[in-house]
Parts: C-alpha cells; sequence; structure tokens
C-alpha cells in the first residue's frame, strides 16, 4: 500500500542519488515505513551488468592454476603413481600426490556434527592417501602456470590402481559384505534415535490399539544441488605479511575460516577468507572442500597465489549431493482418523566420507516426521548413517526437513486411503489449532506461531479444490486417459538455526547465533556488518531496509558490508533459513543499541534526562516538547568530534551484537497443485501451482515470493525430473546438464503465491525464514497430485522422480495386477 | 591465429590459440568477465551473448570462427550508465537472486524479442529453453520479459 503516492509520507532527503537511471526514481521519495515495501534490491545493478565479481572473475596476477586428477573407480587400491610425463609438459610446476602432502595437514578434513559419541568417521583428506573410496575422490594435484597445462596434465598422470567392488546399495552397505574404510569395520556410521514416550510402551501400544495402521515406505533420491556458479577458489599469500587470503564461491566465510586454520594449522588471525557475488549454493557451498584446503596449502608451500575452477562435470562428483534416503513410516490412528503414534526408520546414505556436516542432515528433519499435527508423545524415530561408495552427501535445501515433510505428507494421504475419507478433512482433523500456539510438540520443541487451516483453507480456495473434485468426477471416468489430480501439503520449516543450547544438545560443534554491527559514520551515512553471508538472498537490501526503519533515515544512506572475515570479523554464515530471523534481528538489535547511546549524548545536550527523549523518523525530542530536539544526524558528528559527551560515553556511534535465538523459527503453509497425467504416455502435466506461505512478518515481500518461487521448483523439480543416477560399479551416469534435468522454463509452471501473516512472538520483528519452504512443500505436493490423479486406478504410490517412464510404469503395474 | 572483433563497439585484433572458445576469448583475453561459464557441455546458456546481433552460446564457437564479428556482451548494454529496458525489466520484477545466469539470460531474452517482440508466455518460456537457472523458478524471468515487450 506504502506504494501508491497517496499513502506515502515524502521524505527527499535522497533525491540527488538518481544515479542508476530511471529505476532509482522508485527509492526517491522514501515512504516512512520501510519494512513490508517491496523495494527493489540494490544488488541487481552490477549483477545486471556484468560489473559483479564472482570468484572466477578475480584478476590475480601470476597465479598458478590447480587441477585436481580424480578417481574413475568409485572402490580402489592405489597401487602406485607416475607422475614424471605430467611434469614434463610445458607450464607445469609441480604435481602431488596424497602421500606428497600428508604431513601439510595438522588433521583431517572436519566433520563438525558428530550426532553421536560412537559415530564412526574414517579419516578424510584432500588427497586420497592410498584407497580410493567414491569416482571423483582426489587423487592428485597439478599446479600450472595455466589452465590448459594444468588440465592437460592430468592426462599425463598414470595411476595404477587395485579396482574393489563398489558399495551402491544402501541396503547391500549395510550388510558389511564389502566394507568401504576397513579400519572401521563396519559400513555404519551411526544410529541416532529419538524415541519421545509419554508413558513406556505407548508407541507400541498405540499400534496396537489402532483402528487405522499405515507403514509406507518412500525413496529420497540422490539429487545433484547444481548451483549455476560452479566452485571455485584461490588463495592469496603474503609471503613477508605472513597473511592468507582464501577467496571461495562458498556460503559460509566465517566457518571456513576458523577450519581451514584449524585443518592446516594456520593461526586463525592470519587468515582472511572472501566471498565474492557467490552464484547460488542451496546448501552444496556450505562446507569446507578439499580444493580450499589445497589451494591455502599449496599456495603457502610455493609463496604464490593458486587457483582453482571445478568443471561442471567435475562439480556433478566432487560437490555434495543431497537426499539419499529410504524411509519407512508407519502411522496409528483411531477411529475418527487421529493419529496416536508416529514410528519411523530411515537409512541415510552419507556417501563415502562425512563432509561437514553429512550426519547431521538426516537429524535436522527428525523433529518433523510428526508435521503439522498435534500428536500426543508417542514417537519413535530412528536413523542409520551408511557409508557406500558414492559421493558425499550433505545440505541440500531444506536438508532433512523436505525428507520428513514428504514421509508425513504422503502417509497422511495413504492413511485417509485407507479411511477412505478426503485427505483434507483428515488434515484437519489433526492439526495443531491456533490456539494450541506456542505449542509444546512431543520433542519438548515449542512451535512458536501458526494457523494451519487458514493457511490451508486459503489454498484451497485459490486453487479451487472444491471445484477440482467436482470436475474430477467427471473427467476420471473408467477409460479416462488425461486423468486429473490435486494434490496438497502442509509443512513445518524447522530453521532460523538456530538456539545454541539445542544445537548443543544435538551434538553440533559450533553455536547458531549470528553478530551484526551498526556504525554510523559522521556524516550520518550508516554500515551495517553482517555475520550473514547472502548468495542470492537480497541481504543487503532487506538488512538497510530493517536498519532504516530502525533509525529513521533512508535506505539509500545504508551500505550493508558482509562475507569477508576482515570486514565482519563475527559471523556463522548463511544456511537453514536462518540470515533473517538471526542475522537480521541482530541488526535490528545493533540499531537499538547504538540509539540507546545515541539517546544518552542527545539527552547530555538537551539537558534532560534520557528516559525522557522519545525517538521517532530519525530524531530524538523530548517528550511533550517536540521543539526540543536533536536529529541523529546531529548526534553522530558530535560522536565523531567528541567535544561534549557526557561523562562514561565514549566517542563514535557504533554498537556490536551477537544474537542468539531463543528458539527456531517456524514458517510454514499449504501447497495445493493440480496436475493432468497422460496414462498412455506418463506425462504428466502441472495445471496449476498454489503455494501458501507463512513466514511471519516480511521485510521485502518481492524477495520473499521470490525465494518461494525458488525454493517450490526446486521441490518440484525432485518430484517430476531430478535424479543422481549411479550404476552398480559406482559410476555417476548423470555428470553433465545435459543428461542431469535441471528443469528449463518451458518445463515448470508459473507460481501462484500468497501468504498468511501470523507473527513470530520470539523476535521484536516477528520473522520467519523462507529460504527453504517452497523446496519443503513442493516435491510432495506433486506427487500427492500424481498419486491422485491415478487413484482410480489402483495406484498408491509414486517413485521420484515422477519421469513419464516411472508413470507409466507405475499405471501399467497397477492395472495389470489389479486393485491392491 | 590473428583474429579481429568487434566488441562492444571497441575494436580488438589478438592471438589466439585456434582451440581457444570464443567465452575464453571475451573472459580471458578481453577480461570482460560478465559472460559467465555455467557448463561444460553448451547446456546452461550463461555465457549467451550477442554475436552480429544474434543471440548465441559463446562456449560453441570458437574464437577464430568470430573474427571479422561484432559481438555485443552483457558490458556493452548499458548506454551512458543508464541501463538498457530488459536489465531495467529484470531488476524491476525481481527476475535475478544469484545473478549468474543473468547476463546469459538477459541476452537471450533481448534476443528472443528481437525475434519475437510480443511474445506469448509459453513463447518466453519456450524461447528460454537454452538458458538455465536454479535461483528464480523462471517465473519473474518469464514476468521481466513480458513486462519488456509490453513495454516497447
Amino acid at each position: 500500500m506504502h506504494w501508491l503516492p497517496q499513502h506515502r509520507q515524502v521524505d527527499t532527503r535522497s533525491r540527488e542519488r538518481d544515479i542508476k537511471g530511471r529505476i532509482m526514481t522508485i527509492t526517491e521519495n522514501m515512504p516512512t515505513k520501510i519494512i513490508g515495501t517491496r523495494l527493489l534490491r540494490r544488488e541487481d545493478p552490477p549483477l545486471l551488468t556484468g560489473e559483479a565479481k564472482f570468484t572466477n572473475d578475480l584478476n590475480i596476477p601470476g597465479a598458478l592454476h590447480l587441477a585436481v586428477l580424480r578417481s574413475p573407480y568409485a572402490h580402489a587400491r592405489i597401487v602406485s603413481i607416475n607422475t614424471a610425463a605430467a611434469l614434463a609438459i610445458p607450464g607445469v610446476v609441480a604435481v602431488y600426490a596424497g602421500k606428497d602432502l600428508q604431513s601439510t595437514w595438522a588433521g583431517p578434513m572436519p566433520c563438525a556434527w558428530p550426532v553421536t559419541p560412537e559415530m564412526k568417521n574414517p579419516p578424510h583428506f584432500p588427497l586420497a592417501i592410498d584407497k580410493v573410496c567414491y569416482v571423483g575422490d582426489g587423487v592428485a594435484a597439478v599446479l600450472a602456470t595455466n589452465e590448459t597445462a594444468s588440465r592437460d596434465a592430468l592426462d599425463a598422470i598414470d595411476v595404477e590402481y587395485e579396482p574393489l567392488k563398489a558399495v551402491v546399495d544402501l541396503e547391500e552397505a549395510l550388510s558389511d559384505k564389502t566394507i568401504i574404510h576397513e579400519g572401521l569395520g563396519t559400513n555404519k556410521s551411526y544410529i541416532w534415535n529419538l524415541k519421545v514416550e509419554a508413558t513406556e510402551g505407548c508407541v507400541d501400544a498405540a499400534f496396537a490399539a489402532a483402528k487405522y495402521k499405515v507403514k509406507e515406505r518412500y525413496v529420497q533420491q540422490r539429487l545433484l544441488p547444481m548451483a549455476m556458479e560452479t566452485r571455485a577458489v584461490a588463495a592469496v599469500p603474503q609471503p613477508f605479511g605472513g597473511d592468507i587470503t582464501l577467496y571461495s564461491s562458498t556460503q559460509v566465510p566465517h566457518i571456513l575460516k576458523v577450519m581451514t586454520a584449524l585443518t592446516l594449522g594456520i593461526p586463525e588471525h592470519q587468515m582472511r577468507v572472501v566471498a565474492p557475488s557467490v552464484g547460488g549454493g542451496f546448501g552444496s557451498k556450505l562446507n569446507v572442500y578439499a580444493e580450499e584446503l589445497l589451494c591455502t596449502a599449496l599456495a603457502r608451500k610455493h609463496n604464490t597465489p593458486v587457483r582453482w575452477v571445478e568443471e561442471r562435470s567435475e562439480n556433478s562428483q566432487a560437490t555434495i549431493h543431497g537426499r539419499g534416503q529410504i524411509q519407512t513410516i508407519e502411522l496409528a490412528a483411531d477411529d475418527s482418523g487421529k493419529i496416536t503414534a508416529v514410528r519411523v526408520r530411515i537409512i541415510a546414505d552419507m556417501g563415502a566420507y562425512l563432509q561437514l556436516v553429512t550426519p547431521g542432515v538426516p537429524i535436522l528433519g527428525a523433529f518433523l516426521y510428526a508435521g503439522v499435527y498435534d500428536i500426543p508423545q508417542a514417537y519413535d524415530f530412528s536413523c542409520t548413517g551408511v557409508f557406500t561408495t558414492l559421493t558425499p552427501t550433505d545440505a541440500y535445501r531444506g536438508a532433512g526437513r523436505p525428507e520428513a515433510t514428504y514421509a508425513i505428507e504422503r502417509a497422511i494421504e495413504a492413511l485417509a486411503h485407507s479411511m477412505k475419507i478426503d485427505s483434507f478433512e483428515l488434515r484437519k482433523r489433526n492439526f495443531i489449532k491456533k490456539e494450541q500456539f506456542p505449542y509444546t510438540a512431543f520433542s519438548g520443541l515449542t512451535y512458536d506461531s501458526g494457523d494451519h487451516l487458514l493457511a490451508a483453507e486459503k489454498a484451497a480456495k485459490i486453487a479451487d479444490y472444491a471445484g477440482i473434485r467436482a470436475q474430477q468426477e467427471k473427467q476420471n471416468v473408467p477409460g479416462a486417459t488425461k486423468r486429473l489430480g490435486i494434490g496438497m501439503t502442509s509443512y513445518f520449516e524447522m530453521c532460523g538455526l538456530a538456539p545454541s543450547r539445542v544445537l548443543a544438545s544435538l551434538n553440533y560443534s559450533a553455536g547458531g547465533w549470528e553478530a551484526a554491527t551498526v556504525r554510523i559514520l559522521p556524516t550520518n551515512k550508516v554500515q551495517v556488518v553482517t555475520g550473514t553471508s547472502p548468495h542470492g538472498q537480497g541481504h543487503e537490501t532487506s538488512w538497510a531496509m530493517i536498519a532504516a526503519e530502525k533509525l529513521g533515515i533512508s535506505p539509500d544512506d545504508i551500505d550493508v558490508l558482509h562475507s569477508d572475515t576482515a570486514i565482519a570479523p563475527l559471523g556463522l554464515d548463511t544456511y537453514g533459513s536462518r540470515s533473517l530471523p538471526v542475522g537480521g534481528v541482530a541488526v535490528a538489535l545493533a540499531c537499538d543499541k547504538v540509539i540507546d547511546k545515541a539517546k544518552r549524548i542527545a539527552a547530555h545536550q538537551l539537558e534532560c534526562a534520557a528516559e525522557d527523549l522519545e525517538f521517532a523518523n530519525g530524531t530524538f525530542s523530548v517528550k511533550g516538547s517536540p521543539d526540543r530536539a536533536l536529529p541523529l544526524a546531529a548526534i553522530a558528528f558530535a560522536a565523531f568530534t567528541a567535544h561534549n559527551l557526557p561523562d562514561g560515553v565514549e566517542p563514535n556511534l557504533e554498537a556490536q551484537v551477537s544474537y542468539d535465538p531463543p528458539n527456531f523459527s517456524w514458517p510454514f503453509g499449504t501447497h495445493m497443485c493440480v496436475v493432468e497425467v497422460d496414462t498412455e504416455t506418463g506425462a504428466v502435466k502441472v495445471l496449476k501451482y498454489v503455494a501458501v506461505d507463512d513466514c511471519g512478518v516480511q521485510i521485502n515481500p518481492l524477495i520473499v515470493e521470490g525465494q518461494v518461487h525458488g525454493g517450490v521448483i526446486q521441490g518440484l523439480a525432485q518430484a517430476l525430473f531430478e535424479e543422481a543416477v549411479y550404476d552398480s560399479d559406482g559410476n555417476l551416469k548423470t555428470t553433465t546438464l545435459a543428461e542431469y534435468l535441471v528443469p528449463a522454463a518451458s518445463d515448470v509452471p508459473p507460481i501462484t503465491t500468497d501468504f498468511t501473516v501470523t507473527p513470530s512472538p520470539t523476535n521484536q520483528l516477528g520473522v520467519k525464514g523462507i529460504g527453504e519452504a517452497g523446496t519443503i512443500g513442493a516435491a510432495p505436493t506433486v506427487i500427492n497430485a500424481i498419486v491422485d490423479a491415478l487413484a482410480g486406478l489402483g495406484v498408491t504410490n509414486m517413485a521420484m522422480p515422477a519421469s513419464p517412464q516411472t508413470v507409466w510404469n507405475t499405471i501399467n503395474n497397477a492395472t495389470r495386477g489389479g486393485k491392491k | 591465429m590473428k583474429v579481429s572483433i568487434t566488441v562492444n563497439g571497441k575494436d580488438y585484433e589478438n592471438d589466439v590459440e585456434p582451440r581457444t572458445l570464443l567465452v575464453y576469448y571475451i573472459r580471458e583475453t578481453l577480461g570482460l568477465t560478465g559472460t559467465n561459464i555455467g557448463c561444460d557441455t553448451s547446456s546452461c546458456g550463461a555465457c549467451t551473448l550477442h554475436l552480429n546481433g544474434e543471440a548465441v552460446k559463446s562456449c560453441t564457437i570458437l574464437a577464430v570462427q568470430a573474427d571479422g564479428a561484432t559481438v555485443t556482451t552483457i558490458e556493452g548494454l548499458a548506454k551512458d550508465g543508464v541501463m538498457h529496458p530488459m536489465q531495467t525489466a529484470f531488476m524491476e520484477n525481481h527476475g535475478l537472486q544469484c545473478g549468474y545466469c543473468t547476463p546469459g539470460m538477459v541476452m537471450a531474452a533481448i534476443g528472443l524479442l528481437n525475434e519475437n517482440p510480443k511474445p506469448t508466455e509459453d513463447e518466453v518460456r519456450m524461447g528460454l529453453e537454452g538458458n538455465l537457472c536454479r535461483c528464480t523458478g523462471y517465473h519473474n524471468i518469464v514476468k521481466s520479459i513480458l513486462a519488456a515487450a509490453s513495454a516497447t
């Protein structure tokens, strides 16, 4: 509403800032209410004009190029490595095998989430030492004066392997017939349990007493994150200064700094990490990778910059994968369909090694298998993490929570099917009700706020749920080949990672706080320094909006600094939809702190008590005497000159905050999808996708909608298109974008987004995260719609991705086998 | 081999290895790093630029094949500090997030409207088939292009 001219209170201070042509006129007249407006992103002009620099765009004179020789075998012993021919290639400076660098590492590559004290974690080094455990495992490193020579040299390295049996199948891996890491004696990394019972044995008792029971098995296929920018790294040493700067296409410069320092034995204060423009992450750049460590180590060894850029086919094998779980979920329900107990068994594919948070990914989902439903304390979850000879898995958009949501939202469909009632009705009977919030869940976690019925009914209205049901009656008649289906998902996203004490109870090695500094410069321009590290989420715009609203100045007068540990030394980076509910709230708190200090100076100069002052629209005034006032600009200059400050107040206006959130944030919503399935070809056509999400107060609805759009298509892509396909020898068959089906614009539908707004009571902005919600909601919504379309043919489940071939086979099996 | 190429209105003459792809020539020889590389199979379209006025993937062409040609890259679109209407449309419609596919997407979009100035939504989606984006779900990219089309 504030964009309508008649609703604006005009502030003309920023009128001269018309530097980008007509688009900037939109911010020329600043509305006094900033939060909630669709302010255009300040990030865009450099990205739209080619001015932005991604890591591989950096001009680094004299840099040597790193190339990594990768194992062509999923499982093999390294017998010998001969590098002589490679070294003879002009431009090649050095070639290293794993053994040559062994003394370089102060420790193995880090896994920050030992989920149980007994968890087995094989030593993992940037280059394999005596055996390789997946196709893509690093075997040797080449340094050359140019990229072409470095890659040519890879072909000239002669490695003799003794191939061993690949372990591709999860259930086979569990049998321990072929043990991948001999030193561990088993392929099992851990078993993690979450059993919550009001009274001992109540889960078993609930299943024994249940009127209705379902037991379902789902497979979460492996996915390739496929950020459009592959990874890239450059390490620039200062041989005489002693410091080293690591540039990396990473989501986590702060975590990377600590971990690189520890792994290489570099004093942390001599290590600087910079994330330049980063071309997407989706969890895949939430890690500490071999190439980051290799570039840093070799740059120090050679006293010269070393850079590396990943090829796409390399990215498919050497960057972590997502998902990779086999889920068994059982629901017990009474005669009204009220869910009385949940039992879940997961086998989670770790891949060959544990990367930064590999083992914790399924655990993040462990609390969400009851979905948005009011269940008693009768919950039995167990996850077994198992090694295979495949690329390590780790966080991928949603990390554990899409898997959990998929399972419960598919299982509730199965339960409704067994009860012969509409699944929407069954959900309504089980929803946690609005008046129950804040709701203490079976797990002891508190869901901050929600109104599931409101979101679901809104989605049903937009998608015309009743109308589609009526149309189905007419369309899905016996013999119909174009069958209509509607599917839904109601979800909770447990995000905003996270209260540090809760993370401690989950054995996570770090905290979940976020840091912010707000610095008011002498001329009343502002620097906001954040510990979050955006890579497409628009933090520069949103954080400036928060600070602008708080300080009563134009967002154009605020700069947001981030992603460089020399400029923003404290932070825990961007993942798990944490940036706004933790980092954004930290910015608001730092503004409060700086206003408090300014107020003391203003009180001193106005000769009144600080308590007698109020602060609004950038001005301090004495309550009841608005003519006795000082603008923040005057205080900023006074704090700079320090000529007339009260006793005990330091010069300058700056405040730093480290904010540890008291709770996760719990966005929620309902998604609905309408599909038409062609039973003759197996083709699925998405006719409509409706997302009704609730992330509390929205700072910038434009950005929120964008997050939902992208998230939904990523989840829809899991449902319909994407799968990392391996053969039985552990070779990835989908290494390029020609084989791995990241959807194009023509493959996907437009998204209808709408929202409900239920503020979070746990932070002053009332905000919740939104980065992963779309992905969490979409896959089960689409599959539910397909199964719904085919229900009349006896189809009760559908494997992902629901390719035409899979759909056609499933229909054929169901119709030939008769109704089950 | 010697090539003469006009890029963003400037004439260049360089010696290149015969195997040099146009995208590497643009990025490394000329230092115009706005054109990005996202794959190695000509699937993603991040490297799309204009060759003699036509949108092409610059990873599919050798620099020597562009000898004598006129090239426009993303850096050549803005005039006198004002962005091209397509760039503005992307900004106004939040048609980008991380921005990595964006230069190629913008160049492809301009090419699309050159061929079909008033496309339908379906025609925009089909016309973008060769350009992949992982952030936006395409919704706002399509909206941006339709907005640019209706503004002219």
